[in-house]
């Protein structure tokens, strides 16, 4: 037996038997931390894992919350919606509709813009749902609706606080295994390159604005989710615990447990929940007035927490339970993923014709021109400030020229964002690394595979994506071993030295199983064996058909191993030729030497 | 609606709309200079408006307490590194500003008979209690964790907005106040009568807002500033410090806040937690200018301030909904408008 199932076995068994050890004062304590705890999971992916976050959630709890209270009490329903109101779990499908409808609004509003937009836009939504719930008469003001029936469950009525409570930990069990699953398969992957890698998960095909708005909603049905239930716990909903001080809350909950964890949602719902109790009790006759003073604590407990622990208490915990992560295991017998036909040796890849790029009055590309063909390496060089970078950004589609164009497998580049031109088989590396550090060598590599596989948010939460993801996870071994770091497959990408995280985008790279690869300075820290085999692989590339366009300083390198220089000053090509002509260029020479007087 | 409802709801939004864009341009201030976002904004004002009203009733503002506390806390860390570095002077100075100024004040504030002093006094007294609160509140809350990501800079703001507000409650009271007007005659323009309070508020903004651009244009901490917002780094290789830069940015936001406090007083009733929908609706003024342009943050203050005072004419309870669902044509439009991928810091 592992043993991460035997203490995620003793705490399952723990929480079915806590209604028959525990008074009733307590169970309705945990009833709080499970739905609290559910909120605080969403926010989970947002904030932690995404880097995004709300402070609307409590107004999607509210949401939920009011849907269903709504729908439950109404009289005299419209005869098309009738049918909502005869159980409250039609009511929750209707809410989680709502909810997502409503988030994907605010999503499409704030998601494109820079990630201070979506917390600014939620506190403006979590407000005026706040403000419509307590004066719209229809929802009962200020004072609220009650009357709420209890849910019913195969003929039971979850109508006491030790039953409903098991309805509520299943329900936040659910979610978590769910959001566990997500994390660890393809748009989990993409989900977590959303936080320091957006530029370089656009590059390998990630529609990274489509994973914000995913995490984006399920956090909201989570919210919905946990409405649902505390109102049909309560029997009764006011406006009170959906303002924006109650979503304020929710992000302290994930942040102290630790937002980066499943697991810390638990942990900081139950941390704030406890000690607000406590604090309510005890603040207001130590100060002598009656308030909410556990919002100072509380405020500054957070300050606390992000300046000394900004990863929350989970990780502090985790050290105490001796519990060991669990390696990703390969299965060689999956089916290799599909490969597209490379083109024909010797056939047109990539060309740029007459290529200029001006930034106000600098030309930093004037009339630039080259070609590289399937099976050929050609190489970028020049002096620093010559313009590769420039010419780099034009070719992959990162910067439009002013005036000429660049054509790939003859279509436009121009015009096209990064994920489109990695689907029509261009694949880069950047000139300064750009990795997830803290996931493993694997599975960043994985994320080249990204456009090779197709399962979706569903299939990966249910687990319905395991056969491609032994395919993703065997075409990324087959990568990393073929570049040579194999032995750090399991390492944290942070970990490697800077050579081999360059190293490591090249199999990142080549597992887009691309036909023109972009490599921009790839030898540049590597030791001289490290080059060699280099050297080697991308020999080995070239015979399979593989087409390089590499930009790189070290001309010993260069000269051993392209077929083609294109040599760069000022802007301009100033020579172009086989390497040993190159080498003998009076304009190169003057260029790279100075002039001979 | 006849022509002088018309006009006295235009006076009221230009008014409030006056008191958004100081608000806002604090706000855009704070952000381009320190990539803080000062949530906690509204409590300041609050703070101001509070802070003087408990003058004007006799009673010692709490709040010098508060920034005696802060001002204790900044010489234990400020003069603590001082005297390890082996800088006395340095250490003596810290403690001189931090600690004696605080007491000095406190001191003065409780012997003085303060609510007899002349308004003009007390407001110089509010503004000496809680503007220094600004730059502690960098120094203590911002300074340690200066490079880190908007997000968590965020969530540390919310965190001081609302530990601001439960202080807030302790210090006032839950009970709303209401100072009286600066001067009592009023302007008789046709049909409109304008307060002097509102004459008071107009030409206070006004003046400030030239005073901050005269700041930004000719000295040479205002110079600072800019290229301190513009590139951080940059700014800091021409020997400009971020930790001077943040303090001063917090010391000018801390200083538009208390005033824009003691300016509203006489118009509205201010409680411990009004602040923050006063500091909101500036925030939908800068996000108008894309928490980049005054001229748009202030622009978009003016049309806040018109809206939300027509709204509470035709629809009051929905007052604030209005208000605040008016930043979705603003992010639709500037969503439409971005298209690149950026990294976020």
């Amino acid at each position: 037996m592992r043993a991460d199932r035997l203490v995620l076995g003793a705490f399952l068994a723990l929480l079915l038997l806590v209604p028959a050890i525990l008074s009733p004062y307590y169970v309705t304590l945990l009833n709080y931390i499970g739905l609290y705890a559910m909120v605080a999971l969403g926010l989970v992916l947002l904030t932690g894992v995404g880097g995004l976050t709300s402070f609307g959630q409590a107004a999607f709890v509210g949401l939920g919350a009011y849907t269903t209270a709504a729908l439950t009490t109404a009289t005299d329903l419209p005869g098309w919606l009738a049918w909502a109101g005869t159980s409250p779990w039609l009511t929750l499908v209707v809410g989680l509709l709502l909810t997502a409808v409503v988030a994907m609004l605010i999503g499409s509003l704030t998601l494109k813009l820079s990630g201070h937009f979506l917390p600014l836009g939620t506190i403006a939504w979590g407000i005026s749902l706040y403000f419509l719930f307590g004066t719209m008469e229809s929802l009962g003001g200020h004072t609220g609706i009650s009357g709420i029936p209890a849910i019913g469950l195969l003929g039971w009525t979850l109508d006491e606080g030790g039953e409903i409570y098991y309805l509520i930990w299943a329900f936040l069990l659910v979610a978590m295994l769910t959001t566990h699953n997500l994390l660890d398969s393809r748009e989990g992957r993409a989900i977590r390159a959303l936080k320091g890698g957006r530029i370089m998960a656009e590059a390998m095909g990630v529609d990274t604005s489509r994973s914000r708005m995913v995490i984006f909603v399920i956090a909201a049905l989570l919210a919905c989710a946990s409405g649902w239930l505390y109102a049909h716990m309560q029997r009764f909903v006011n406006p009170t615990p959906f303002g924006v001080h109650i979503g304020i809350e929710y992000l302290f909950m994930a942040v102290v447990g630790g937002a980066g964890y499943v697991w810390g949602a638990i942990v900081g719902a139950g941390v704030i929940t406890v000690l607000k109790q406590w604090l309510q009790n005890w603040l207001p006759s130590l100060l002598g007035a009656t308030g909410n003073f556990e919002t100072i604590v509380f405020g500054l407990l957070m300050v606390l927490v992000l300046h000394r622990a900004r990863e929350g208490l989970w990780p502090i915990l985790k050290k105490l339970v001796p519990v060991r992560a669990v390696r990703k295991t390969i299965d060689a017998d999956a089916e290799p993923l599909p490969r597209r036909t490379l083109p024909k040796a010797g056939e047109l890849i990539l060309e740029a014709k007459d290529v200029t790029r001006k930034f106000g009055g600098l030309v930093a590309n004037n009339n630039m021109s080259l070609e590289v063909r399937a099976g050929e390496i050609l190489a970028l060089i020049g002096p620093n400030g010559a313009g590769k970078s420039t010419m780099f950004n034009q070719i992959s589609g990162v910067d439009t020229p002013t005036s000429g164009e660049v054509l790939f497998l003859g279509k436009p580049v121009a015009g096209h964002d990064s994920r489109e031109i990695a689907r029509m088989g261009m694949s880069r590396t950047f000139q300064h690394v750009k990795l997830l550090p803290t996931m493993s060598v694997l599975e960043n590599v994985a994320i080249g595979a990204h456009l090779r596989s197709d399962k979706g948010v569903l299939s990966s939460a249910w687990r319905l994506d395991r056969a491609e993801e032994a395919r993703i996870l065997k075409e990324a071994a087959r990568q990393i071993e073929r570049v040579g770091l194999a032995e750090h497959m399991y390492e944290e990408a942070g970990s490697l030295a800077l050579g081999q995280q360059r190293i490591l985008e090249i199999a990142r790279a080549l597992c887009a199983d691309p036909c023109l690869l972009l490599l921009d300075e790839p030898a540049a820290g590597l030791r001289f064996k490290e080059k060699e085999a280099l050297g080697e692989l991308l020999k080995k590339l070239r015979a399979e058909g593989m087409a390089t366009l590499i930009v790189e300083h070290d001309m010993d390198f260069v000269m051993s191993l392209v077929d083609r220089v294109v040599v760069m000053e000022f802007g301009q090509k100033i020579a172009e030729g086989l390497p040993d002509e190159v080498q003998q260029n009076p304009a190169v020479l003057e260029a790279y030497l100075g002039g001979v007087e | 609606m006849d022509m002088a409802i018309a006009l006295i709801l235009s006076q009221d939004g230009i008014t409030n709309g006056a008191i958004y864009a100081l608000l806002a341009l604090a706000l855009v201030l704070v952000f381009a200079v320190t990539r803080v976002i000062f949530i906690q904004q509204g409590e300041f004002v609050a703070y101001g408006a509070l802070t003087l009203a408990m003058m004007q009733s006799g009673v010692l503002p709490a709040t010098v307490w508060m920034l005696v506390v802060m001002g204790a806390l900044v010489t234990v860390l400020d003069g603590g590194l001082a005297l390890k570095a082996g800088q006395g002077r340095r250490a003596a100075s810290v403690a001189g500003w931090n600690l004696g100024y605080p007491l000095a004040l406190a001191a003065a504030v409780g012997g003085l008979a303060v609510n007899e002093l002349p308004l003009a006094v007390q407001v110089l007294l509010t503004l000496a209690i809680v503007v220094p609160m600004g730059p502690m509140m960098y120094r203590l809350m911002y300074q340690p964790i200066a490079s880190a990501p908007v997000l968590v800079l965020l969530i540390v703001s919310v965190a001081l907005h609302i530990a601001m507000v439960g202080l807030g409650l302790l210090f006032f009271g839950a009970e709303g106040q209401r100072t009286p007007a600066f001067s009592e005659f009023s302007l008789e323009l046709g049909p409109l009568m304008v307060s002097a309070q509102t004459l008071w508020v107009l030409m206070v903004s006004v003046l400030l807002i030239v005073a901050l651009y005269q700041f930004f244009e000719r000295t040479l901490y205002g110079k600072a500033l800019r290229a301190t917002a513009i590139n951080r780094v940059g700014a800091q290789l021409m020997g400009i410090s971020p930790t001077l830069a943040g303090k001063l940015t917090f010391f000018l936001a801390a200083f538009i806040g208390a005033l824009s406090g003691v300016l509203i007083a006489p118009i509205t009733t201010i409680y411990y937690d009004t602040g923050f929908l006063i500091g909101l609706k500036g925030f939908v003024a800068a996000i108008i200018g894309g928490l980049a342009s005054y001229p748009l943050a202030a622009m978009g203050a003016i049309a806040v301030g018109l809206l939300e005072s027509f709204a509470s004419f035709w629809a009051s309870a929905y007052k604030e909904v209005i208000v605040f669902t008016l930043i979705i044509p603003v992010l639709l439009w500037r969503s439409l408008c971005s298209h690149h991928v950026e990294e976020e810091e």
